[in-house]
């Protein structure tokens, strides 16, 4: 069974409690020109409604590049845009308009977030953020990854469809150890 | 069975083009993977080599060749790489057929097609590293770069 390597870190993008304070740990290795993503978004996001606080979700790159030509630029606009605090605005648009993933197109996503475009512009002309992608795109393979998307739950690879991943999700959920108490 | 680790690779000539071949002992002194598999064109493969395709920058690091090995002929792998963008050669086991799956153990007769399998040789021609996955199952590239990992942790 793959393991997820390195594990969650505050290096991750993530959305739900922090601290160790879900249930159970969902991680995606995506690539926002990917069709199967694009179709796994709203799943996830309706899991993430669904389970609430019991849940924490992130996101790593995994770009195939000589196949999706706008997925490496997607992905470093979307690292730009985090270095603003607006990763998962960008994430959501990206997926909203994966027919539309051109440089310019990229930009004025950028600059709907608040972020100066003409910086963004110049991050992905200087492939300001390629090595952090770069970084996601190796731990996805040293941690299994075979294509897009592939779900790891409480770190180990989900081996089934999008369809059966909120079912899977309660099973972890109700074998996880409860939530840590934060220290306060 | 597919041929295990510390068996002498066995050689082959095959072709890489219309009109070039490419020989197993020509990749002399670095590692090679040996990418087996069914079909090009079908999903899983599709995704499999689109897969290796990306991770060839991290197995450069090690110096390591990677050659896809189907049952394909020679135009048809010429159109899927092009269409697939692929920087690596996919050689044709395709007259006699599959005759060099069959010698490392990676062919489906019943089928005729050679099946999903994977293969690290070191710089002298030996397999250091051999995994048969099931021929739905894309195996991902972690097996390939820990055994190559490995070989360059032995060298040291």
């Amino acid at each position: 069974m793959s393991h997820l390597t390195p594990p969650l870190s505050p290096r991750d993008h993530t959305q739900g409690p922090p601290g160790g304070g879900a249930r159970v740990t969902l991680v995606e290795y995506g690539d926002f020109e990917c069709p199967h993503c694009g179709a796994a978004y709203p799943v996830v996001k309706a899991i993430q409604r669904t389970m609430g606080s019991k849940l924490l979700f992130a996101y790593r790159h995994f770009p195939l590049t000589r196949v999706h030509p706008h997925a490496e630029h997607a992905a470093e606009i979307a690292e730009a845009a985090g270095e603003h605090g607006k990763f998962w605005g960008m994430h959501d648009l990206l997926f909203e308009h994966q027919d539309a993933l051109e440089d310019d197109q990229l930009i004025a996503y950028a600059k709907t977030l608040g972020v100066d475009p003409e910086w963004a512009a110049q991050a992905l002309t200087e492939g300001r953020y390629e090595p952090r992608v770069r970084g996601d795109f190796a731990s996805g393979v040293r941690s299994g990854v075979n294509g897009t998307p592939t779900f790891f739950i409480n770190g180990l690879r989900y081996e089934g469809g999008t369809d059966a991943l909120l079912d899977a999700l309660r099973e972890a959920t109700i074998d996880a150890p409860p939530p840590m108490k934060s220290g306060g | 069975m597919v041929l295990s680790p510390g068996t002498k690779a066995p050689d082959f000539t095959l072709k890489k083009s219309p009109d070039q071949t490419l020989s197993l002992s020509e990749l002399r002194g670095q590692p090679v993977v040996l990418v087996f598999y069914p079909a090009d064109w079908s999903p899983v493969c599709g995704d499999e080599l689109a897969l290796f395709n990306e991770v060839l920058p991290e197995f450069a690091r090690y110096g390591a060749q990677v050659v896809g090995i189907s049952v394909d002929g020679v135009w048809c792998h010429e159109a899927y790489a092009k269409s697939r963008n692929l920087d690596f050669p996919l050689l044709a086991d395709f007259e006699p057929k599959g005759e060099v799956s069959r010698k490392y153990g990676a062919y489906r007769a019943q089928d005729g097609f050679s099946e999903r399998a994977l293969f690290v040789l070191d710089g002298e021609g030996v397999i250091r590293w051999s995994y048969l996955s099931e021929v739905g199952t894309n195996p991902g590239a972690d097996g390939v770069l820990a055994a190559l990992e490995e070989g360059a942790a032995q060298k040291v």
